[in-house]
C-alpha cells in the first residue's frame, strides 16, 4: 500500500503529461507528430518486427562494455591517485583538461581511429564514463577520515591489508556513487553516438525512422524508451548502494 | 625497576594562520609497569596533541618518549589508542572489527574474537554492524579491539565523555575488571575528575595551554572505591582548586 502511495504522484503527473501531449496534437491537427496512441502502435509494431530488442541490445551491450571497461581502468587508478600523492600531482592536470571535452566532440576522431563499428561508440562511453569513476575515487581515498588510518597504523598491520580492509571500503560507497554518475552519462553519450554512425542501436532507430519517411511515431517511441531504459540502469545502481558493504554509509 | 613510559622534556606547537601556537611546554612524567595514570586538564589545552605524542602519531618539537628503554619512533600494536573521536571501522562487523589487528599466528582468530566481544558484554552481537550499536556499545567494541591484541600499553583519550553519566559508570567499573585479570599499562586523558579518581593510582593535572604538569595526585584507596568517603571527596576538592574552582 506504501508503494503505491509513493508512485503514485509520479503516475499521476505521467498521465497529465500524456493528456496535454493528447490534446495538443488533436487541437493543432498536426499530420506529422503523433499522438501518445499513435507511438504505442509503434512501440508495438516495434516489438512485434522483433528489432527493438536488437536496438535495445546493441545499445545496452555498448554502454556495458564501455563502463565495464571504465570501472576496471577507473577504479585501480582513481584508488593510486587518492593514495599516492605524486600520482595525483602528475595526473590530475591531464584528467581535469580531458574531463571537460564533451564525448560528443570526440566523435569524429572516434570514427577516423575506430571507423563506424561498435568500437566507436564503446571508445566513447569509455571517456564519459572513466573520468568520473577516477575523479570521485581519487576523492573518495582523499576523504577518508584520518583517524582509520591512524586506527590500522596502530594495530600494525600490512600495506594489502590496510587496502583491502580499509582504504577499499572506506571509499566504495563514493565509488558506487561515481559509478552511478557515470552510467548515466554513458547511456546518454551512446543514443548520441548512435545517430552518426552504425546500423542498430536506440540512437540509430531514432535518426533512420526520420531519415526514412518521416516517421515521428517511431522518433518519440525511441525516445520514449531511451528514457525508461535509463530510468531502469539508475535504479539498478541505486540498488548497488543498498548493499550490505555500503549499508554503513547511508545509515542515520 | 627502570619505568614503563619515561616522557622528557615533550614540546609542541603548530604553526596557524595567526603564528605558532604553544601546544605543550616541556612535559616531563613517568609511568610504571602496570601503573594507570589519569591525566586532568582543561578542554582545548593539549591533551589529545600529547596523547599523539606519547603514542607515537605526531612528532613532538622537541624531547622523547623512551618505552621499555628505547625511544619510540612511531605507533607500535604494542600501545594501543582508544581515540576521542572513536575509530572502529564502520563497514566491518563488530567480530571483523576484532580480528582486524590479529595479525600475528593466532590458532583461532575467531574464537579469541568473540571471547573478547563477550568480555565486555556484548555477546549475540558479534555479525552486527557499527551502526546497529548504541554509542555506548561502540565504545565497548573499540575497548576490546583494543585489548584483543594484548597490549602492553593502553593509551585512552577520553573513551567515556561522550557517554552519559550512568553508562560512563557502568563502563569504569568493567574497565577496572577487566584490568584486574589482564594486566595492562595505562594512560587515560579525561577532564572528568571522578572518572580519574575511580580509575587511576596516580593523577597528572595539566594547566591551560600550553599545557605543562601543574600539580600529581597520588590515588591510594583500594578497589572498588567509593567516590563518595571523606578521602575521596578531599582528593577531588584539591584537585577542582588546581583549575581554580
Ligand atoms: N594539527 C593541528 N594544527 C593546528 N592546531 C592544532 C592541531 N591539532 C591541535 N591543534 C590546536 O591545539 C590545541 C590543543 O588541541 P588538543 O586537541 O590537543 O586539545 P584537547 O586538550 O585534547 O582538547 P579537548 O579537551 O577538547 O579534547 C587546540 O587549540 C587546537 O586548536
Ligand atoms: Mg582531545
Amino acid at each position: 500500500m506504501g508503494k503505491v502511495r509513493q508512485v503514485l504522484p509520479s503516475l499521476v503527473m505521467a498521465a497529465l503529461l500524456v493528456a496535454v501531449w493528447w490534446a495538443l496534437v488533436v487541437e493543432t491537427r498536426s499530420v506529422i507528430f503523433p499522438t501518445p496512441a499513435q507511438v504505442v502502435m509503434a512501440m508495438a509494431d516495434l516489438v512485434r518486427q522483433g528489432t527493438l530488442w536488437d536496438h535495445i541490445g546493441a545499445s545496452l551491450f555498448r554502454v556495458g562494455a564501455g563502463f565495464l571497461l571504465a570501472v576496471a581502468i577507473g577504479v585501480p587508478l582513481g584508488l593510486w591517485m587518492g593514495w599516492v600523492k605524486g600520482a595525483f600531482t602528475t595526473l590530475n592536470p591531464l584528467v581535469q583538461i580531458l574531463r571537460p571535452i564533451s564525448p560528443i566532440a570526440w566523435i569524429p576522431l572516434a570514427i577516423l581511429w575506430f571507423g563506424v563499428g561498435d568500437l566507436s561508440p564503446i571508445f566513447l562511453i569509455f571517456l564519459s564514463s572513466v573520468f568520473p569513476t577516477i575523479v570521485q575515487t581519487a576523492d573518495g581515498v582523499h576523504t577518508i577520515d584520518r583517524k582509520y588510518i591512524q586506527a590500522a597504523d596502530n594495530f600494525g598491520v600490512t600495506r594489502a591489508k590496510l587496502f583491502l580492509q580499509v582504504v577499499i571500503p572506506a571509499v566504495l560507497p563514493q565509488i558506487i556513487v561515481g559509478m552511478r554518475v557515470s552510467l548515466g552519462v554513458a547511456w546518454l553519450v551512446v543514443v548520441a553516438a548512435e545517430m552518426i554512425a552504425l546500423r542498430s542501436g536506440l540512437g540509430y532507430l531514432i535518426i533512420d525512422s526520420r531519415n526514412a519517411g518521416n516517421r515521428y511515431d517511431l522518433v518519440v517511441a525511441g525516445m520514449v524508451i531511451i528514457g525508461i531504459t535509463g530510468l531502469l540502469l539508475d535504479s539498478v545502481m541505486r540498488r548497488l548502494e543498498r548493499l550490505k558493504l555500503v549499508g554503513w554509509r547511508y545509515a542515520r | 625497576m627502570p619505568a614503563k613510559i619515561v616522557v622528557t622534556d615533550i614540546t609542541k606547537s603548530f604553526s596557524t594562520a595567526k603564528g605558532p601556537l604553544n601546544v605543550i611546554s616541556a612535559i616531563n612524567f613517568t609511568v610504571d609497569d602496570g601503573e594507570f595514570v589519569a591525566i586532568v586538564g582543561p578542554s582545548g589545552c593539549g591533551k589529545t596533541t600529547l596523547l599523539n605524542i606519547i603514542a607515537g602519531f605526531v612528532r613532538p618539537d622537541r624531547g622523547q618518549v623512551v618505552v621499555d628503554g628505547t625511544a619510540i619512533c612511531g605507533p607500535s600494536p604494542k600501545r594501543i589508542v582508544i581515540s576521542q573521536q572513536g575509530s572502529v571501522f564502520p563497514w566491518l562487523t563488530v567480530r571483523q572489527n576484532l580480528m582486524f589487528g590479529l595479525n600475528g599466528h593466532h590458532p583461532d582468530k575467531m574464537a579469541l574474537a568473540d571471547r573478547y566481544v563477550s568480555m565486555v558484554g556484548l555477546k549475540g552481537f558479534e555479525k552486527g554492524y557499527p551502526h546497529e550499536l548504541s554509542g555506548g556499545m561502540l565504545k565497548r567494541v573499540e575497548l576490546a579491539r583494543a585489548l584483543v591484541v594484548k597490549p602492553e600499553i593502553l593509551y585512552m583519550d577520553e573513551p567515556l565523555s561522550a557517554l552519559d553519566a550512568l553508562t560512563s559508570l557502568q563502563m569504569r567499573i568493567e574497565l577496572r575488571r577487566i584490568l584486574s585479570e589482564d594486566r595492562h599499562t595505562c594512560v587515560l586523558i579525561t577532564h572528568d575528575v571522578d572518572e580519574a579518581i575511580h580509575l587511576a593510582d596516580r593523577i597528572l593535572v595539566l594547566s591551560a595551554r600550553p599545557a605543562a604538569i601543574q600539580a600529581a595526585f597520588e590515588v591510594p584507596f583500594p578497589h572498588p572505591r567509593n567516590l563518595l568517603s571523606p578521602e575521596a571527596v578531599a582528593l577531588k576538592v584539591a584537585i577542582l582548586r588546581e583549575f581554580g574552582l
